[in-house]
């Protein structure tokens, strides 16, 4: 290092932390199995996400043919269903969404774009792995546990999660659910610290904060919020585990269940609530933000141009991730709390759409006199944008705390958070996967299995969850095994219920094609080189491609530049790399 | 080109899909007209933004898209765009929020005038209480619970005596009346709700929750729980009736009153050890 040139450059602060090169591997076991490498703990950490988002997603085929097709399908019994809703939303929400965005890209993505090695706590990043997959098998097993998986709805809602009226609630399934929640929570935590750490102190010399591609600040924003909001379900989880187990009363009052008088007494369920929900408001934002920033970086690289307010999309994250921590209670409108909380919350949780907007607006200003190249990972962008418009502009409903009263509970609610935290995200991590994939396998992923991917998730992902709107709006409530046709409805929902479910069916089995895509590719697909996308950041300029262990070759790359410089007035190429040292754009100011 | 052209058929189907199909709410049958009306605000706004939006989408995608030769404008920031589009979307927020605190502080500021009515879920029913010609309700407790004493009134409470009770069976309500709704559950979490009432709020054991409205119109309406409580949630339905005031007044002097219930059950207590006395 001493001897390069540009290692005396006044430009560039010193390192912080000596260039290690991270422990290499010895044998086939540390080499693919046991990894301590990032990039390959990521893809085991994806592998597994997607695994078991695939049973997720046959769940929701499930369910979905009993709501379409009431009384045809004998085996999904009220049990089963509620079974098939509860593993679905944990499923999801958790061990898919929380595990790909962070296990899966932010062990990737962190390292080569910070420019470091890997990350700071190899070995510890590794236990972060197998301990998530030790939850996840410990989940899979309640599927087979006497009595069945939980069936209490993914929020677990005591009493009725313990109590035997609810199916697992008096066998193992509860017990193995809220024990594969603290495993998880265990090995986040390992992988979060991670993150933190890397991004903190592991930058390479000139990467300050402010050059961060919006990536890194997602990613990084969402771990910080889930290291301080795990814990509050890892302490609901424990206390629930007493209450079933031990009998102590944390959430339980006396009670008589089925004419039987049960020996609880003096808890209150409504306390669980404040815990999941004090987790379960920033866990929506934890999905979000990094979606938010990677595709952010989608648009630039795709329209060749600068992110649009760079700073205020950076304090737009923060800002949204603080805000998220005091709004938690509007899940709770009409759970009995006290109802002047309803005023505090519902003005938080309209605050927070100020920064959400503003980040919409500079997602399209981004776009605005671009140079839009309409390659996959810019289609999927723009399906995320117009899916997270639609689903943040109900949230203006269910937030806006009398508006809710009516909404609460019912099919609306399901279809905006389907929208807004389900669909939404989903399109980035498939943008994000045509985007990086090439970076991963050295290859481009089939283009017209790409395009019929994404047309048919896109257009079939709306037509779910815009109708389903209109079923909660009837006043259809949400978790019914069976609607049926109560006098209330002007005109029965059966029609339109059938019509869903068959657009559910179609948008999952789209993604069977992608996954071939994944396979097929990788042995087939176009030689990508480096670069292919001609992007600015700093994962794309590794010496070897994909990259290898140590990401770097001999030396650390050194920043000089912000993450954004496309289409710079009178440069030769529509893009600028980090490392370059050339001349600075006058107007990019102290980025 | 085709994306732009999806982006703006979805403008235009999510629009007639809004406007022309015939999902809507069920006429409602409570004072809450309020609640609509700042839906149907709220359906505006939001509803032209989201057309805004994405229309304005669909033209940059159909404008900026690449073509040989075009290159994109480097344009990193603007704070007066910036400061106008914030101070625009904090107002739009406001003149949502405003209205709906509004409206949330009268549903939660119960009118002197209105009578009370206890409902009281069980896994998967619904029983009622109503006060006896003293006007109140009696204490009532979990440990109290028993055959004969099915919403745990605390017997030692004198103004539980004339207590109405209706085990699993419907609610009748004059109409126009302002009633409060005391929400009690023996067991689990449940929720009372009636769509045209538009009023919503959990049930929680070891606590009373309450909301209130007042029936507007005549009919039978059902009753559906909307948390989930167990395998039967779906099927946890009732009936309510509003009726006029006579026909109310007919209805509530043919129900059991705690005392009855007591009474009722004496003989029966004692037919059982006799029964069990046999050899």
């Amino acid at each position: 290092m001493a001897d390069l040139p540009h290692d005396t450059d006044p430009q560039l602060p010193p390192a912080e932390v000596a260039d290690v090169m991270p422990p290499h591997a010895h044998s086939w076991w540390s080499h693919y199995v046991f990894s301590q490498d990032a990039k390959y703990i990521a893809i085991q950490y994806s592998g597994t996400a997607i695994a078991i988002g695939l049973v997720g997603l046959v769940l929701s085929w499930l369910m979905r043919l009993q709501l379409g097709f009431p009384g045809i399908f004998d085996f999904i019994t009220p049990d089963a269903y509620y079974q098939f809703i509860t593993m679905h939303g944990m499923i999801m929400v958790v061990y898919l969404l929380t595990a790909v965005f962070l296990g899966g890209f932010g062990n990737y993505l962190i390292p080569l774009m910070v420019g470091a090695r890997d990350m700071v706590f190899p070995f510890v990043n590794m236990l972060s792995f197998w301990i998530y997959l030790l939850a996840v098998l410990v989940l899979v097993a309640s599927f087979f546990a006497p009595g069945g998986p939980t069936g209490a709805g993914w929020t677990l809602y005591p009493p009725q999660a313990i109590l035997s009226g609810t199916p697992g609630g008096a066998q193992s399934g509860i017990i193995l659910m809220l024990v594969s929640l603290i495993l998880f929570i265990i090995g986040f935590t390992m992988g979060g610290l991670n993150y933190v750490v890397t991004v903190l102190q592991a930058r390479t010399r000139g990467m300050t904060m402010m050059r961060l591609p919006l990536t890194v600040w997602g990613i990084f924003t969402a771990t910080v919020m889930a290291l301080l909001a795990f814990p509050a379900l890892l302490v609901a989880a424990i206390m629930m585990l007493f209450d079933r187990l031990l009998g102590t009363s944390f959430f339980m009052p006396a009670l008589v269940e089925l004419g039987e008088t049960l020996s609880y007494g003096g808890g209150s369920p409504i306390a669980f609530q404040h815990l999941f929900w004090f987790f379960g408001h920033p866990e929506v934002y934890i999905v979000a933000l990094p979606a938010f920033g990677i595709v952010s970086d989608l648009l630039a690289v795709h329209a060749r141009k600068n992110v649009f307010g760079y700073r205020m999309m950076v304090w737009a994250i923060v800002g949204i991730g603080a805000l998220s921590f005091i709004v938690w209670a509007h899940h709770m409108y009409v759970s009995g709390m006290h109802p002047y909380f309803g005023f505090f919350f519902a003005t938080t949780t309209l605050i927070i759409a100020v920064p959400t907007a503003i980040k919409v607006y500079n997602w399209v200003l981004t776009l605005w006199k671009g140079d839009i190249h309409l390659t996959l990972p810019m289609l999927f962008a723009l399906g995320f944008i117009v899916t997270f418009v639609n689903g943040g502009l109900t949230g203006l409903f269910l937030g806006n705390v009398v508006v809710d009263v009516p909404l609460s509970d019912t099919m609306f609610v399901v279809a905006h958070f389907h929208m807004v935290m389900g669909v939404a995200p989903i399109m980035v991590i498939l943008g994000a996967i045509y985007h990086w994939y090439p970076l991963m396998t050295g290859r481009m992923l089939n283009q017209a299995m790409g395009h019929f991917h994404f047309w048919i998730t896109f257009i079939g992902a709306y037509a779910i969850f815009f109708p389903m709107h209109y079923v909660g709006l009837v006043g259809v409530p949400r978790r019914y095994y069976e609607i049926g046709e109560p006098a209330f409805m002007t005109t029965p929902v059966e029609g339109l219920n059938a019509f869903i479910t068959v657009a559910a069916l179609t948008v999952g089995a789209a993604q069977m094609v992608f996954l071939f895509n994944l396979y097929w590719s990788s042995r087939h697909g176009r030689v990508a080189g480096s670069n292919p996308w001609k992007a600015t950041t700093l994962e794309w300029l590794t010496p070897v491609v994909p990259p290898e262990h140590g990401n770097w070759g001999d030396d650390l790359p050194l920043v000089y530049r912000w993450a954004y410089d496309y289409s710079l007035p009178g440069a030769p190429e529509d893009y600028i790399v980090q490392t370059d040292p050339g001349p600075k754009a006058p107007t990019a100011g102290p980025l | 080109m085709v994306i732009a052209i999806v982006l703006v058929l979805i403008v235009v189907g999510s629009v007639a899909f809004h406007m022309l199909s015939p999902w809507w709410w069920t006429p409602i049958a409570s004072n809450w007209g309020y609640i609509d009306t700042t839906l149907v605000v709220t359906f505006w706004i939001t509803g032209i933004v989201f057309v805004m939006v994405v229309l304005f989408l669909a033209y940059c995608v159909f404008a900026f898209r690449h073509r040989e030769g075009h290159k994109a404008v480097f344009d990193p920031e603007n704070k007066r765009l910036e400061v106008w589009l914030t101070v625009i979307t904090a107002i739009g927020v406001a003149a949502l929020l405003v209205p709906g605190l509004f409206v949330w502080k009268q549903f939660v500021t119960v009118p002197d005038n209105a009578t009370e009515v206890e409902v009281v879920a069980q896994q998967w029913s619904w029983n009622y209480r109503l006060p006896g010609e003293d006007g109140r309700l009696g204490t009532s407790a979990v440990e109290h619970i028993s055959d004969e004493n099915p919403l745990g009134i605390n017997p030692f409470d004198r103004f539980g005596k004339d207590d109405v009770i209706i085990e699993g069976g419907e609610l009748y309500l004059p109409k126009g009346q302002p009633v409060k709704m005391l929400l009690r559950s023996i067991d689990v979490l449940h929720n009372y709700y009636v769509p045209e009432f538009r009023a919503k709020m959990d049930m929680v054991p070891g606590m009373v929750t309450f909301y209130w409205f007042t029936p507007t119109r005549i009919g039978e309406f059902e009753v559906l729980c909307a948390e989930f409580c167990g395998t039967a949630h779906g099927f946890m339905r009732g009936d309510v009736y509003v009726v006029s005031p006579e026909e109310y007044q007919e209805w509530l002097s043919e129900q059991d009153t705690f005392a009855d219930y007591a009474a009722a059950a004496k003989p029966e207590q004692d037919t059982q050890i006799a029964h069990n006395s046999q050899p």
